[in-house]
């Protein structure tokens, strides 16, 4: 089992080193596809062997890692297949965009594919480790190996945004280090060990005011890398300046990862019977994130900038979620899943919308469903998802948190997390709506089926979710559920 | 041991009230040194290989191969001193003052284990709380590296103080990225300069949405 994750973890650091190197690009593309697949199969074995025990070493899997692992392969898969497509499309002489600001030219392709290689490693580990120290590691990695992709047109813009992202993020997790000192603290004395296993062992003997510390510090640090607001200022920045690959796989897969840091301290906060004051505050943090973006996606007329703004609405909801608990907890994990599945297709298809029409400025897009008729359909109904419209599954999870929230009679939560959906949906529905229809005279044009379909099955796997969940997803997530503190009510 | 935490302390002192960013980096690589020296002093009796390996990579790190980074950085761009700064260098000197009265009040109230040194946990307390300072209160990109550097100084002080030792392999591989993440900075800051002609941070307004809503037409139109 340990040697299976080793694996998963170390051949796509391995891959992605070797690809810096190799200076053909049919061969690095070769590699990069292989690497997919070959760490989506082990995701999937590696899930379906996992003995969802609690793990003693520094890596291990557990219901939480076993939720989390295939998704994020399953999305870095689906980038991939769109991505050999995408950099096939980007030239590689420099180019003028009056939009981002002159001239720019591309990063060369074989430091964007070891980087992407290297951040799918950082991933895994991220989600693997059951130690705070190395978690930490991974999760610093992830953003190191990803500022070199947000800046892969080399333009003004995409400077600005790896630029902030680069120091806000590196600052918020050097609070949440903090924060897992604090940890250390609030130990017995003499345990010194930061494994997940030994902390839990003894949560019975914590020193309840260094782990509140503790607590706040990491949900601030972590929470800067999740987009929680209002530490959110880089997100839409960097997911609308990366290129539309890379910002699929940040709002899908990387962002989980910071939440995944979060989850790991209120497993602890539970056991240590703590978990309602970490529920309190992840409510409080839940509901402002989705205000925030509910305001500034009103009137937001960059369709990239729009989705980013709903990835913070969306980990809002997700915060939300975990803090209203038991049910709630249920729900948000369902919908770590749906938002995954949904927002992924859509960075997809609004690079596709920006390699046709050359801007983000949806002022300046009309009748997609005639000039793009592929990724019309799909702009629509990624649209129908991502509001939460049945029968799509992020539906029964944005439900299933809004039920969790009744059956705990908290009134105002409710009200306002109602009022916040709402207002999302006011600001995306124009957008959406005059960029598929509207009059256009352009004329239709054919699309690479490789461009539209991994958007599709993602969200067709969206779509099932809704209609029917397997028995053995709901098992897992009851599992993971139990984990934080409380089983599905 | 606690007189390097009053050097560290007055290592800030002098980055606050510094202007050359070629100083500041030379304070930093100083902190770097003493940083790495205080986990070996910190357990001279019982020393492991563990903590010499911690110590020694953190002070090969800290105190030589990111200030020689620094160092070469500056000289690609050529930045000059930082002229205009938020809050200027006697303001940022006299608040330095109130923010090392605060750590030191925290250490003091924390109720800290006996084995844990207030002395290095108020040191920690100010090396962090500099370091945000500074990360707010300058304009320049170079000094918000070296403000990265003297907050992650002070987390890693921290972590000394109160005793934390992780496995060394988590450590080194926390260096190491602390060791990329200036690395990457470093490049950003060469492109920055080359791109925009600058690295005032203040200038880097392309990408607000707040500036969108308060000019009419908004950026788009």
């Amino acid at each position: 089992m340990i040697n299976l994750l080793v694996c998963i973890i170390v051949l796509p650091a391995l891959m992605g080193i070797i690809s810096y190197f190799i200076q053909c690009n049919g061969i690095r593309r070769t590699f990069w596809l292989l690497t997919a697949i070959l760490h989506f199969l082990l995701s999937l074995k590696a899930a379906l062997m996992a003995p969802y025990l609690a793990p003693t070493l520094w890596i291990g899997i557990d219901a939480l890692s076993t939720i989390f692992l295939p998704l994020s392969s399953l999305l870095f898969l689906m980038v991939t297949l769109y991505g050999i497509g995408y950099v096939k499309r980007e030239p590689v002489e420099q180019q003028n965009d009056q939009e981002i600001g002159g001239l720019y030219q591309n990063t060369p392709e074989s430091i964007f594919t070891g980087s992407l290689l290297l951040f799918l490693s950082a991933m895994s580990l991220a989600i693997l480790s059951q130690h705070l120290g190395l978690q930490w590691m991974a999760i610093e990695a992830t953003t190191l190996s990803s500022a070199p992709l947000i800046y892969y047109h080399r333009s003004k813009t995409s400077l600005e945004a790896a630029w902030k992202y680069l120091i806000l993020c590196s600052v918020g997790i050097a609070v949440a280090l903090m924060g897992i000192f604090f940890i250390g603290l609030a130990l017995p004395r003499g345990i010194g060990d930061l494994t997940l296993s030994i902390i839990l062992q003894h949560s019975g003997q914590v020193n309840t005011k260094w782990m509140e510390v503790a607590f706040i510090l990491m949900l601030v640090g972590y929470g800067t890398k999740m987009g929680l607001a209002p530490l959110h200022n880089w997100l839409p920045d960097a997911h609308s300046e990366a290129p539309s690959p890379v910002s699929a796989l940040l709002s899908g897969a990387l962002l989980n990862c910071a939440l995944l840091g979060i989850l790991r301290i209120q497993q602890i906060n539970a056991a240590a019977g703590m978990a309602s004051f970490g529920q309190g505050l992840m409510v409080i943090f839940g509901l402002l994130s989705m205000g925030v973006a509910g305001i500034f996606l009103l009137g937001q007329t960059d369709y990239k900038r729009m989705l980013a703004y709903s990835s913070v609405e969306h980990m809002g909801i997700i915060t939300l979620g975990f803090g209203i608990g038991g049910l709630g907890a249920f729900g948000a994990l369902l919908h770590v899943i749906n938002h995954s599945l949904i927002k992924s297709p859509l960075f997809m298809t609004a690079g596709n919308i920006h390699s046709r029409f050359h801007t983000k400025s949806a002022l300046k897009i009309n009748g997609l469903m005639k000039v793009l008729p592929a990724s019309g359909i799909l702009w629509l109904a990624g649209f129908f998802a991502i509001v939460g419209t049945p029968p799509f599954g992020s539906f029964i999870s944005e439900f299933t948190i809004l039920f969790a929230g009744i059956s705990s009679k908290l009134w105002w939560v409710n009200g306002l997390f109602g009022f916040f959906l709402i207002l999302a949906f006011i600001g995306m529905t124009g957008v959406f709506l005059k960029m598929s229809f509207g009059k256009t005279d352009a004329p239709p044009d054919k699309e690479h089926s490789i461009s539209v379909l991994p958007a599709g099955i993602l969200l067709l796997l969206a779509l099932v979710l809704g209609i029917w969940i397997p028995g053995w997803l709901s098992n897992i997530i009851n599992l993971a559920v139990q984990m934080l503190g409380n089983g599905a009510g | 041991m606690n007189a390097l935490a009053v050097l560290l302390i007055l290592s800030c002192l002098l980055i606050l009230g510094s202007s050359r960013p070629r100083v500041a980096i030379q304070v930093v690589a100083v902190q770097g040194i003493f940083l790495g020296l205080l986990p070996i002093l910190r357990s001279w009796e019982h020393l492991t290989a563990g903590i010499w390996i911690v110590g020694i990579s953190g002070l090969v790190f800290k105190g030589i191969l990111l200030p020689w980074l620094m160092q070469n950085v500056l000289q690609r761009t050529g930045i000059q001193k930082e002229t205009a700064p938020y809050v200027s260098f006697g303001t940022s000197l006299l608040l330095g003052i109130v923010l090392l009265a605060l750590s030191a009040w925290i250490a003091v109230n924390l109720q800290l284990p006996a084995d844990a040194s207030p002395v290095l946990t108020a040191m920690a307390m100010f090396l962090v709380l500099v370091g945000l300072f500074l990360m707010m209160s300058r304009r320049k990109a170079i000094m918000q590296t070296l403000a990265y550097l003297v907050m992650e100084n002070g987390v890693y002080a921290l972590g000394v103080s109160i005793s934390l030792e992780f496995p060394y392999l988590v450590e080194l591989g926390i260096l190491l990225d602390i060791f990329v993440g200036v690395f990457l900075m470093g490049n950003l800051l060469f492109h920055l300069d080359r791109e925009l002609q600058h690295t005032d941070v203040d200038k880097m307004t392309e990408l607000s949405d707040l500036q969108t809503i308060s000019s009419e037409p908004g950026r788009d139109a």
